[in-house]
């Protein structure tokens, strides 16, 4: 076989095996939609991490910049309001509203990787709390939105 | 006809890599070039980057090599990359020096304080390689004087394991390399390494969409270097460098990188400049995917 054609049975073998997981990746995320069970995976959070205050709760410029962190990591996969979409949950929904700031930190840190939740311990724990700042100002949106109605 | 097309190469893999340039994409990535830390692509993520290296030669002509990566997010705990790349030894020729195929595996499901990454890359290569990637066994300068039209007849197949070991603390990662690599023909396992640290500029997202903000910028170092062979383990007889890296995550999505290296021994070329751009597809799996099973 020469060059170009072992460079085609190869990037087509890598396709087609990446596409195959990429939809069985795809599946979990319809279970989400109306299900209790995604949340769960806060309740997992250890109770040293659950107990952790949020440093930048103060901080004005917190949930601002969290917005914008937002936007340009999570949005892909929760929408850009955190609504939720076809590959990951609402954030707007009580289980996540309720749930302690220590708790969603921790889930950003660890990822849930088997789901498709990346990990994201690869941005600075103060933005990692302003993401969850903004994810809790959601829920205040979300409140006074059904106030307006 | 041959000749035209080959000293076009640099100019192809720009093409290929612009053209995937209107897409929407989300960076936040790392500086390093030769090492990796322990953080794969999202899934269903393809991320395309452009690399150059311009390296010094003694005794022969300089060269620029340069390659194409095509990163995709399988799952969440596995990225599957593809590889072409070719380079240009002044005064001599532009050549395609072959492609390579990795994976990368996370064996664990949550973040620990030493967070481990399994490696597999094939590599169909001719000795006229001079990307630079990784420096294994007893890589020695010396190796790339052998003129381009000479080094392209003789191909390489080769397996390469890693190891990747990484850590973040208090916004700093640590990452360290250990690979294995193995000409599959009767060549003996050779062993290099691959250190980096990095940290962002700041560590506050601002309130506003900034480009010159400081926590845009992510800065580093790194170190990598051979190892031997399993006849002659150890750090002689083969080449070490040490490059400043730095990397600039534009919140429009381009991801830009630098690092000059440094050779730390007379087995190394003194000076390795090497840049590179990316940029990320985000959800390319599932448009693909929709595009093949023609469904959803």
């Amino acid at each position: 076989m020469n060059l170009p054609v072992r460079m085609f049975v190869a990037t087509t073998g890598l396709l087609t095996a990446s596409l195959t997981f990429a939809g069985q990746e795809r599946s979990p995320a319809y279970k989400y939609e109306g299900g209790a069970r995604v949340y769960a995976e806060l309740g997992k959070a250890p109770e040293k991490a659950r107990a952790k205050r949020n440093p930048m709760e103060n901080d004005p410029e917190s949930i601002a910049g969290g917005r914008n962190l937002f936007q340009q990591h999570c949005s892909e996969c929760h929408g850009n309001s955190g609504e939720g979409s076809r590959k990951a949950p609402s954030l707007r929904v009580d289980e996540v509203q309720r749930a302690a700031p220590g708790a969603i930190f921790w889930i950003l840190t660890n990822g849930v990787v088997r789901r498709g939740m990346p990990v994201w311990s690869k941005l600075p724990e103060p933005q990692r709390w302003q993401l969850v700042s903004f994810i809790k100002a959601l829920g205040s949106e979300s409140a006074q939105s059904r106030d307006r109605k | 006809m041959y000749r035209k097309c080959v000293t076009s190469l640099p100019a192809v893999f720009s093409l290929i890599f612009l053209a995937f340039g209107a897409f929407p994409l989300n960076a936040q990535e790392s500086p390093y070039i030769v090492t990796y830390d322990h953080y794969l692509e999202e899934p269903g993520n393809l991320e395309i980057e452009y690399f150059s290296a311009f390296g010094t030669q003694k005794g022969a002509n300089d060269f620029h090599a340069f390659w194409v990566e095509l990163e995709y997010g399988a799952t969440g705990w596995w990225t599957t990359e593809l590889y072409f790349e070719g380079q240009t030894t002044f005064n001599e020729s532009t050549i395609f020096t072959g492609y390579r195929l990795e994976n990368r595996i996370r064996p664990l499901k949550r973040e620990h304080f030493v967070n481990p990454v399994l490696y597999f890359e094939y590599e169909s290569k001719n000795s006229a390689d001079k990307i630079l990637k990784e420096v294994e066994g007893h890589d020695v300068e010396a190796d790339f004087l052998v003129p381009n039209a000479q080094a392209r007849k003789e191909h390489i197949h080769e397996a390469e394991l890693k190891l990747i070991l990484s850590s973040t603390v208090r916004g700093w990662n640590f990452s360290e390399n250990f690979l294995a690599a193995k000409d599959l023909s009767n060549h003996p396992w050779e062993f290099g390494y691959a250190l980096g640290a990095s940290r962002p500029l700041g560590m506050k997202a601002s309130a506003t969409r900034c480009n010159f903000c400081p926590q845009t910028f992510v800065a580093g170092i790194e170190m990598y270097g051979g190892l031997g062979d399993r006849y002659s383990f150890g750090l002689k007889d083969t080449s070490h460098y040490l490059a400043p890296v730095i990397a600039w995550n534009l919140p429009s999505d381009w991801t830009l990188r630098v690092s000059a290296g440094f050779g730390l021994n007379d087995n190394s070329h003194r000076f390795i400049l090497r840049w590179g751009i990316s940029r990320e597809i985000s959800g390319f799996g599932e448009i693909a995917s929709r595009i093949f099973r023609g469904h959803r």
